[in-house]
């Protein structure tokens, strides 16, 4: 099967074949972005922006803040988790509390939304 | 390319859907095949059902609409039999036990840990009384909002009321606006006092003045919602009455076709506006969507505004006991952070029938009204023991403080909201005074940037954030000062952030002795607000950790259910069968 992901609730959580997944208010370290000044951004989720899928990373650009210094905007892609076996489908998330590095870009199964 | 909720409406929306929920209802949660999960959520919200948040999975909330907050007669005892036989969970609220219903912002009704299964009969039985769930939530009309005592009240110009319930009957189940682009926000209300809260929906009617006969100025494209607020604009329109439901069809029809239907982020007719302007808005709507000369503005009301507008004068909330125009009081009951358990509803229900008509009316505030009780019965209501954890006269902060649904259910959520803002309220009114010349002073607690607790028109703004503390996560709170409606709406300046949750109470205090200090003669929170820059502002709010408690502090959204004995995410019985047993889950 085609692995679906898809943002709802005005972002709230992320999608994987219709299984909740991701959800906004974890807290994600983030390295070598240029989304703030910090060392390390201790970024706060506060909305899913765009997801996207890069085989077999799932991926999305969040929306949030750095509680450090409080710097707030959109995160470059990060990888969120993988399906490994797009037969079966099944997720696995990465650890949100380990050291994360974003990337510019990504390729798109479809679209963004 | 029209986004993926767009193609799901677009196969199944509007009335339609409730043939299907019935028919999952019928054979149990189950039935609903893993891969359409999403998609039938997003539509049942049209219906009034919002799938709560994870770790809750099958239940659901369900929000019922009132237009302009009236609960008829009879009505307010189902609701509360509704709430005590089905809005129960697997895990009690340690303020409010185990069935409980919210009055709203929206003056609506929201019920908790509703089970799919028992909507068949929750509808039956509410429909049974006139009151139902459609379009309470989905891309539609939601419910109207206006002036709590419309048709009552000695401050009235027009009597909103019939207008407001031509709209509700005219745009509850119309196929033609079924399907909008997202969520279509109306207030109209007839008084001097503002509080239609107008200025932050997406479609106002305000009282006006024109060659002498009484109608509405339109105002379009209010909304808190995210970091984007908006105060909705003015039209340079004036109607009459009779044609208000004339320029809300050709309002929403321009929505409907006009409204973003790519970007949900983008959707609401704020951006609309904000792409067009009023003069454009106004062109369209004349040329496209209306079939006579609409008129220009006429003489508004909004420097007599009082509602939600911190002047320590006029009607700044319905709380208390005010005369009507038939010569009957209303008696506005505070209801802290809009919540309100069951049996406490029965008895409610109870009391207005005996001493008024057995009509309640909500407020935006939260609050609950008891209408059209006679001189002679007042003093008997009064002395009635509910009132005393209802208070018509009470103190500043328990009056003032409205808190949104957060991690209790909520999945957008960053921070508990409703049982921090009781203990917020509580220790305020053991440990603050506020200068003798305010009784009014709003507090308003939302649980992130959605906004629904309307943070931005506080006196006090707290809107859910994290930070670290000795180095581990905990909830916090922006802390945001001055805003307020009236004739100079203002949304609050966002002046501390990031505060642990622990310390807003101190910071609280402390802003106010520091304002008791610093103000002049006679100087509002609000002026002394709006005179003062965000530096100064900053160095007022001290937060500080003081004998306040806070259970709360550890992620609650992280639990399954915050209050459970056993909170982890693992010990969670959903998804549960229509009787409340766990189901095997995939997840
Ligand atoms: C289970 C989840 C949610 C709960 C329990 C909830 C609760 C509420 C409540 C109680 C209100 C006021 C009542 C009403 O509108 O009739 C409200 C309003 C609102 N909600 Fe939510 N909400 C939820 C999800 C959301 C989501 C996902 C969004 C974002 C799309 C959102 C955005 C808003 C906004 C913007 C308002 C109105 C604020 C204004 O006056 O502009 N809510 N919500
Ligand atoms: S403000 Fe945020 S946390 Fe509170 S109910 Fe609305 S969406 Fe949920
Ligand atoms: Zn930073």
């Amino acid at each position: 099967m085609t692995t679906d992901v898809h943002q709802l609730d005005d972002g709230a959580w992320i999608s994987v074949n219709d299984s909740r997944e991701v959800n906004v208010s974890d807290l994600w370290l983030l390295a070598r972005s240029d989304f703030c000044g910090c060392e390390t951004t201790d970024f706060l989720a506060e909305g899913f922006v765009k997801v996207g899928i890069d085989y077999p990373d799932i991926e999305a650009r969040i929306a949030g803040q750095c509680i450090a210094c409080g710097e707030s905007g959109v995160t470059d892609w990060l990888t969120v988790g993988r399906v490994v076996d797009p037969e079966s489908g099944e997720f696995y998330g990465v650890d949100h509390e380990s050291i994360h590095f974003p990337e510019k870009r990504t390729r798109l199964a479809r679209p963004p939304e | 390319m029209p986004t993926k909720v767009e193609n799901w409406k677009d196969e199944v929306y509007g009335n339609e859907i409730r043939e299907h929920l019935m028919e999952f209802a019928e054979e149990g949660w189950d039935a609903i095949p893993e891969d359409e999960h999403d998609a039938w959520f997003e539509r049942f919200k049209w219906w009034g059902l919002y799938h709560q948040r994870s770790g809750q999975e099958s239940y659901f909330m369900m929000r019922i609409g009132t237009p302009n907050g009236v609960i008829e007669p009879g009505q307010l005892e189902v609701i509360g039999e509704v709430a005590k036989e089905y809005a129960t969970g697997p895990a009690d609220n340690p303020e409010f036990g185990d069935a409980y219903c919210d009055w709203t912002t929206r003056q609506s009704i929201q019920l908790h840990w509703i089970k799919l299964e028992d909507i068949p009969e929750i509808f039956e039985k509410l429909e049974s009384v006139g009151l139902g769930t459609q379009q309470a939530c989905g891309d539609s009309w939601r419910n109207i909002v206006g002036c709590p005592v419309a048709g009552k009240d000695k401050h009235e110009h027009v009597d909103a009321w019939p207008v407001a319930k031509d709209l509700h009957e005219t745009f509850k189940g119309n196929d033609d606006y079924s399907n909008l682009p997202r969520k279509w926000k109306v207030a109209i209300a007839g008084c001097d006092e503002g509080c239609g809260q107008g200025d932050i929906n997406d479609l106002a009617f305000e009282p006006a003045e024109k060659d002498g006969e009484l109608g509405f100025n339109v105002r379009i494209g209010g909304g808190l919602s995210r970091k984007e607020p908006r105060l909705a604009r003015e039209l340079d329109v004036w109607v009459p009455p009779e044609q208000a439901a004339d320029v809300a069809h050709g309002m929403s029809a321009l929505f409907r076709d006009h409204g973003d239907r790519e970007d949900r982020f983008n959707a609401r007719i704020k951006f609309l506006m904000d792409e067009w302007g009023p003069e454009k808005m106004r062109s369209v709507l004349q040329e496209e969507y209306v079939d006579f000369e609409l008129e220009t503005a006429g003489e508004d009301m909004r420097d007599q505004y009082s509602y939600n507008t911190g002047s320590q004068d006029g009607h700044n909330d319905h709380v208390g006991v005010h005369e009507q125009n038939d010569g009957n009081y209303y008696v506005g009951l505070n209801v802290l952070v809009g919540r309100m358990g069951a049996d406490d509803t029965l008895e409610l229900a109870e009391l207005a029938d005996e001493y008024g008509s057995g009509e309640v009316r909500l407020t935006q505030r939260q609050n609950i009204i008891v209408t059209d009780v006679p001189e002679e019965n007042l003093d008997d209501l009064l002395d009635e023991p509910l009132l005393e954890d209802y208070s018509p006269d009470p103190s500043p902060f328990m009056r003032g403080s409205i808190a949104c649904t957060g991690t209790e259910f909520c999945s957008l959520s960053i921070v508990e909201t409703k049982n921090r803002q009781v203990r917020y309220a509580r220790w305020l009114r053991d440990n603050v005074e506020l200068p003798a010349d305010h009784d009014e002073f709003h507090i308003h607690l939302s649980g992130c940037t959605a906004s629904c607790a309307q943070p931005q028109i506080a006196d006090v703004s707290l809107r859910g954030m994290k930070t670290r503390k000795d180095g581990e996560p905990v909830e916090a709170l922006d802390i945001g000062l001055g805003g307020g409606l009236g004739d100079d709406p203002r949304f609050a300046d966002w002046v501390e952030m990031r505060v642990p949750a622990d310390e807003v109470p101190g910071a609280i205090k402390n802003l106010v002795n520091n304002f008791e200090d610093a103000r002049e003669d006679g100087e509002t929170f609000r002026d002394f607000v709006e005179d003062r820059d965000e530096e100064t502002l900053a160095e007022m709010v001290e937060p500080e950790e003081t004998d306040y408690h806070d259970p709360y502090m550890h992620n609650t959204k992280m639990t399954w259910y915050p209050y459970a004995e056993d909170d982890d995410m693992q010990a969670s019985p959903a998804p549960t069968d229509g009787s409340g047993e766990p189901l095997p889950s995939d997840d």
